[in-house]
């Protein structure tokens, strides 16, 4: 396991966070995002799945909606909110292995994953303390550096 | 006079209801898990298939049972089709799949935010085009609606929804489940200039909206007050938040309003739907705004304005009148703009 500290000072920043994940997300990879409310998880995510799309598409809050599925010609993303869930076994009845085996996930509120979460995953822990935001990478060396260079 | 059953599982509830052309309700049953208060502030979803499979049998017949309508008697099956949790949008049209081909009555295949916006024409005499705003936990939309199937999104939120952003406003403060509800109430008699919050989108030159940052101003300014917070901070934080909501909702509505006139498209009133509807101030400032320009505001009760059975099975009548039926192969969709339009998306579509 090693761990990188990337400052998010801006939008941009986030956005250019957003854009490296993208162009390294493949299938079967699994990005972990956890923080607080208003940490900005929900802005990372849509920052990766913009980029992917290359165009500023909608890309909503799936608070509500649980799961968000983004097909693109090249690989599936879905998107997950367990914000709601109680536990591994809801994770299951929404279909996350299958998401997992037919494309790359990203997953707010990880911790509801339990047993079921990647061994492989990369993890990013977003803080914010006043105005300070920040992305604590963390996972394999070979998947964090896959992610963000050496 | 035709009669449509009418079937709603696209999220956390799962519901039922016969409904006439001639705007009656004879039934509708909706089993909402809204009463499980939890300890993660929201409502525990009806994440399963299998609980909607468990219980939409016994709602159906219930709900023919109330109804004094027998199956053989209705006129069409409709069922909303997406957008949703993909899991329950299948049960939900399957089953109507199935009652339709048993009963050989036509299906209906009914997009979820198409029956928000017709449900006000059961409820209230209305002319096409109208306006309106869908303010619910999951969506926020200004949608032009011209006539049946013909529907134009103005604006849409590009982050949260608004009762998103009053569930998570409440969770950060503590103030229980739901939301909504828990904010508007602590708000009464706070200041709600004493927090300079942003009002995001204001005053910008198109009909979106955007919540992401109002929250996290709230946090931020939670995580300064003094710990832990007195009831008067939180009535003062919690105004603040709904004035900042307020303002917003009335900036966006009045240039949609003006947009539409703009355009050769007068609309004859604003309809509010989904459960934010319910907020009082809410409404009193919408329709202020609507009042200043000369239109009527118009709310459908609330029980009908959160996701319930009788706005698919009305959908479904306004459609079967329409000659508007679907075959059985149509299929259920996670993701469903009304507007193809107002969603260019770069891939060809979801796997449903």
């Amino acid at each position: 396991m090693i761990t990188r500290d990337i400052p998010l000072d801006s939008m941009q920043a986030t956005g250019a966070l957003g854009q490296r994940l993208s162009e390294a997300l493949q299938v079967g990879d699994a990005l972990l995002l956890s923080g607080d409310l208003g940490a900005g998880k929900t802005e990372l995510a849509r920052a990766v799945i913009r980029a992917r799309a290359g165009q500023p598409i909608d890309v909503p809050s799936p608070t509500f909606n649980l799961v968000i599925p983004y097909e693109f010609r090249d690989l599936l993303i879905t998107h997950f909110d367990l914000y709601r869930l109680e536990g591994a076994d809801d994770v299951m009845e929404l279909g996350f292995l299958d998401a997992l085996d037919d494309g790359s996930v990203i997953v707010e509120w990880p911790d509801r994953l339990g047993d079921l979460t990647p061994s492989e995953a990369l993890r990013i822990e977003l803080t914010a303390v006043s105005d300070r935001r920040q992305a604590r990478v963390s996972g394999p060396a070979a998947i964090v550096e896959r992610f963000l260079g050496a | 006079m035709s009669i449509v059953l009418g079937i709603e599982t696209s999220c956390d509830e799962t519901a039922a209801a016969v409904v006439t052309s001639d705007k009656r309700i004879l039934a509708n049953i909706v089993h909402s898990q809204v009463e499980a208060h939890r300890p993660f502030a929201g409502v525990v979803p009806e994440i399963a298939a299998r609980a909607h499979v468990e219980k939409l049998d016994g709602i159906v017949a219930r709900c023919l049972d109330e109804s004094g309508i027998r199956l053989g008697d209705v006129d069409a099956i409709a069922a909303t089709a997406g957008p949703g949790l993909i899991g329950g949008v299948i049960v939900g049209l399957t089953t109507a799949k199935a009652l339709a081909l048993a009963t050989g009555k036509p299906l209906i295949a009914v997009n979820h935010l198409e029956a928000h916006a017709l449900t006000v024409r059961m409820t209230s005499d209305i002319a096409f085009p109208y306006l309106l705003l869908l303010v619910s936990g999951g969506h926020c939309q200004i949608l032009l609606v011209r006539g049946v199937g013909d529907y134009r999104r103005l604006g849409s939120t590009i982050d949260d929804a608004v009762g998103e952003a009053f569930d998570k406003t409440a969770k950060l403060l503590d103030l229980g489940f739901p939301g909504g509800p828990a904010v508007e109430k602590m708000a009464q008699g706070g200041d709600p200039a004493r927090f300079a919050l942003p009002r995001p989108m204001r005053g910008r030159d198109h009909m979106d909206f955007s919540f992401s940052g109002l929250k996290t101003a709230v946090r931020k300014a939670a995580s300064e007050l003094e710990q832990p917070p007195t009831r008067h901070d939180l009535a003062d934080l919690c105004a603040g938040f709904q004035a900042a909501v307020a303002d917003v909702l009335e900036d966006r509505i009045g240039r949609a309003i003006d947009h539409c006139r703009a355009s050769g498209t007068a609309p004859t009133g604003l309809v509010i739907a989904g459960g934010v509807a319910a907020n009082r101030m809410l409404r009193a400032r919408l329709t202020e705004t609507a009042a200043d320009r000369d239109l009527p505001m118009i709310a459908p009760p609330i029980a009908l304005c959160t996701d319930n059975g009788a706005m698919v099975a009305w959908a479904g009548v306004e459609r079967l009148l329409a000659g508007s039926t679907d075959s059985l192969d149509v299929g259920a969709r996670a993701r469903w703009p009304l507007d193809a339009d107002a969603d260019p998306l770069p891939f060809a579509g979801v796997k449903a």
